[in-house]
C-alpha cells in the first residue's frame, strides 16, 4: 500500500494566491504548507519542493519552517490523529494513567502510527483544555475531547477523524 | 460612573457552547458602542484614555498598554502594524482561547480600537494551531467587517501558527509573520520602532485587545473602578489542577488567591492546599501563606513571583511538586528553540534530572545540577530570550520551598507514588 496519498491540492494556483494575500512568497510559505497538510494529512518531499517551486523560493526555505513546527507533519500520519495532552494541569488529573491505557488499547507507544495507518498518537503541549483535563486534541479539526479515564477513551475514537 | 463588583466585561456577552455572534447579533446587543467612542478621539486622546485605564498588558510581563503605545514614532505613510497575539501555549493557560472562540467580533472591535490609537494600517491576528474553532471564528469575523466595510481602511489578517510556544515571544512571532524560522531577535530596535518587515509593531495579548470595547464604551474611571487594586479592569483568571471545579473566572483584577479557589469548588483530592502558580507554567510557586495575596501584576512581583497570564495551577497535598515540575521541564525542554547553549542544552538535563528524582537513581548531584541550570537563567539570565527564566522559575521556588521533598526523592524516587 502506499503511503502517499493522491495530490489533492493545487499547489501552483494556491501559491499565487497566497502569496498575492500575505504580500510575499515568503510570508505566505506557512500557509501553504498547511494547506497542503489539511489536503493531504501530511507535507511530502515531493509537495515541499513542488511549494518552494511555485513560490519562487528555496526549498531551505520551506524546510526551515516545515522543520520547525511540530504541528507540520513531514512524515504520513495516520488517518485519526491524537493529540494528548501532558501538560501539568493534565497530569494532576491523571493523564499518566490515560496515556498509558491508551498505549495499550492501540498497542502503540506515543508518537507512532498503527500499521494499518488507522491511527497516530502524540504527546502534546497544553491544549488550552485544562478545564477539561486530561484532555486531547483528536482529528484534523483538533477536536478539544475531555474530561478522559483510562476506562474512558472512546471520546477519542468517535466524531470525524 | 462607579462599576460594580459583578462586572464582567470581558465575558459578559458571551454565550453558552462558545457560540460566536455574528456581526449583526454583535451589534445589536450594543456591540461597537466603543468603537465609534474611540473613533471620535484623536488617535493621541485615544492614547490617553488607555494611560488612565490603567491597563496592564495581559499577555505576561503587564507592561502598561498605554505606555507600550507611547513608544512609535509618528507615522510617516507608511505601513504600521498591531499584531494580536493568540499563541497562547503556556502550560495551565485556557483563557484566550475562550475569548477567540466565543468573543470574535469582541476582540476585533478591541483590535480596531487599538489600531486606530496606534494609527495603524494592517491589524494581524496570530492563532496557535490547536485552537482551530478560533481560527474559524476570527476568520468569519474579520469577513463580516470588510464586507460591511466597518475596518475603515486598516488590512485584516489571520495567520494560524502550527504548533512551538516560542511563537508568542513577540520578536520571534514577527520572525513567523516574515515567513521566517521563528526564533527570538535581538531587542533593542523593540518593535515600536522596527517590527514585522522593519516597520513600527505594536503586540499585544488577546485579553488586552479584548477589553478595550468596554474600556472605551464606559469610559477610563469606570475600569480603573473594575479593579480592587491599583491596575485597571477586571481579568479573566484560570484555576486549573487539583480543584474540583476547573474553569474561567471573571474577576475584578487583585482578586485573592481565596477567592478563587472557592469559585473552582475549592481544594480537591486531600482538600488541603500545598501550593499553586498564580500564572502559569512558568510562575514561582506561592504557598497557602499567600491565600489573601491580590492578584495582580505589582503584588505577584513584589511576592517572588509574577502574575503571568493568571492561570492558576493548584497543587493539593497529595500532588508532587516534582511530578509538576517534570511536566513543566519535559514541555520546555521540548519547546526551547535552540538557539542558546543554556537553555538548548540545560532544560533537557533538568528535566532528566526530575526523571531521576521521580522515577528513582537520583543521587545528589542531581539537585547540584538542577540548583545550577536554575542559576544559570539568574534575572534575566544568560539566555536569550525570556523563555529560560520562565522555564526556571518554577524550578528555582520549587528548590527552595519543597528541598525537603527533593532530598525524599532521593534513591528510591517519588515517595508519594510508591506510597500509592
Ligand atoms: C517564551 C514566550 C512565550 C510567550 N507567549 C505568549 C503568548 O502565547 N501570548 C501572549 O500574548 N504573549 C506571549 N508572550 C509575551 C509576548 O512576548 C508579549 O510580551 C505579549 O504578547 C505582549 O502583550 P501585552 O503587552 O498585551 O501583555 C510570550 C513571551 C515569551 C518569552
Ligand atoms: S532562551 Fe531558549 S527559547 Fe530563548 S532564544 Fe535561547 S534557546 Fe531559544
Ligand atoms: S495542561 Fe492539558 S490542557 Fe492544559
Amino acid at each position: 500500500m502506499s503511503l502517499e496519498p493522491a495530490p489533492r491540492l493545487d499547489i501552483a494556483a494556491r501559491a499565487a494566491a497566497l502569496a498575492a494575500q500575505h504580500g510575499s512568497p515568503r510570508a505566505a510559505a506557512l500557509a501553504l504548507l498547511r494547506e497542503i497538510q489539511q489536503a493531504e494529512h501530511f507535507v511530502s518531499d515531493a509537495r515541499l519542493a513542488e511549494a518552494a517551486t511555485h513560490l519562487g523560493l528555496p526549498p531551505d526555505a520551506l524546510d526551515s519552517l516545515a522543520s520547525f513546527y511540530s504541528h507540520l507533519f513531514r512524515r504520513p500520519v495516520g488517518r485519526r490523529l491524537i493529540l494528548l495532552c501532558d501538560g501539568a494541569s493534565c497530569w494532576l488529573a491523571g493523564a499518566s494513567a490515560v496515556a498509558a491505557a491508551l498505549e495499550a488499547r492501540l498497542g502503540l507507544p506515543a508518537g507512532e502510527t498503527a500499521p494499518d495507518q488507522s491511527v497516530t498518537w502524540l504527546q502534546s503541549a497544553c491544549i488550552g483544555g485544562c478545564d477539561r483535563a486530561p484532555a486531547a486534541l483528536v482529528g484534523r479539526n483538533r477536536r478539544l475531547v475531555g474530561p478522559l479515564a483510562p476506562d474512558q477513551l472512546d471520546p477519542l475514537f468517535e466524531g470525524p477523524a | 460612573m462607579t462599576a460594580p463588583e459583578t462586572a464582567r466585561p470581558l465575558t459578559g456577552r458571551a454565550r453558552p457552547g462558545r457560540r460566536p455572534h455574528s456581526l449583526a447579533e454583535w451589534q445589536a446587543g450594543g456591540g461597537h458602542a466603543g468603537l465609534a467612542r474611540a473613533r471620535a478621539l484623536t488617535p493621541a486622546e485615544a492614547r490617553a484614555r488607555v494611560v488612565a485605564a490603567a491597563l496592564n498588558g495581559r499577555g505576561g510581563a503587564g507592561v502598561p498598554a498605554g505606555r507600550k503605545w507611547s513608544f512609535l514614532p509618528p507615522p510617516d505613510g507608511g505601513p504600521r502594524h498591531l499584531i494580536v497575539n493568540g499563541d497562547e501555549t503556556e502550560p495551565g493557560a485556557f483563557k484566550d482561547r475562550f475569548l477567540m472562540e466565543a468573543l470574535p467580533h469582541q476582540l476585533l472591535e478591541g483590535a480596531l480600537i487599538a489600531a486606530h490609537a496606534t494609527e495603524a494600517t494592517d491589524i494581524t491576528v496570530l492563532v496557535r494551531d490547536a485552537y482551530r474553532p478560533a481560527i474559524a471564528a476570527i476568520g468569519h469575523a474579520m469577513a463580516e467587517l470588510e464586507a460591511a466595510g466597518l475596518a475603515a481602511g486598516i488590512r485584516l489578517h489571520l495567520h494560524p501558527s502550527a504548533g512551538r510556544y516560542i511563537v508568542g515571544e513577540e520578536t520571534a512571532l514577527i520572525a513567523a509573520l516574515e515567513g521566517a524560522r521563528p526564533v527570538p531577535r535581538v531587542r533593542p530596535p523593540f518593535p515600536a520602532i522596527s517590527g514585522l518587515h522593519g516597520r513600527p509593531t505594536t503586540v499585544n495579548n488577546v485579553e488586552t485587545i479584548a477589553l478595550l470595547p468596554a474600556l472605551f464604551a464606559e469610559g477610563a474611571q469606570w475600569f480603573r473602578a473594575l479593579s480592587k487594586t491599583e491596575e485597571g479592569g477586571t481579568k479573566l483568571y484560570a484555576v486549573s489542577g487539583r480543584v474540583h471545579r476547573p474553569g474561567l473566572f471573571e474577576r475584578p483584577m487583585g482578586t485573592t488567591p481565596r477567592t478563587l479557589l472557592e469559585a473552582a469548588g475549592g481544594v480537591a483530592g486531600t482538600g488541603t492546599l500545598l501550593a499553586f502558580q498564580p500564572g502559569g507554567g512558568a510562575s514561582a510557586f506561592l504557598g497557602p501563606e499567600h491565600l489573601d495575596l491580590p492578584l495582580d501584576f505589582g503584588h505577584c512581583a513584589r511576592a517572588g513571583t509574577m502574575l503571568g497570564t493568571g492561570t492558576m495551577i493548584v497543587l493539593d497535598t497529595s500532588a508532587c511538586p516534582l511530578g509538576v515540575l517534570r511536566a513543566h521541564l519535559r514541555f520546555y525542554a521540548r519547546e526551547s528553540c535552540g538557539w542558546c547553549t543554556p537553555c538548548r542544552e540545560g532544560l533537557p538535563l533538568a528535566a532528566r534530572a526530575l526523571d531521576r528524582l521521580e522515577d528513582g537513581g537520583a543521587t545528589r548531584a542531581d539537585l547540584d545540577l538542577l540548583a545550577d541550570i536554575a542559576a544559570e537563567a539568574g534575572p534575566r539570565g544568560r539566555a536569550f530570550c525570556d523563555f529560560m527564566g520562565g522555564a526556571m522559575a518554577p524550578l528555582a521556588s520549587a528548590l527552595s520551598r519543597f528541598a525537603d521533598r527533593f532530598e525524599a526523592h532521593l534513591g528510591g524516587g517519588c515517595p508519594m507514588a510508591r506510597a500509592a
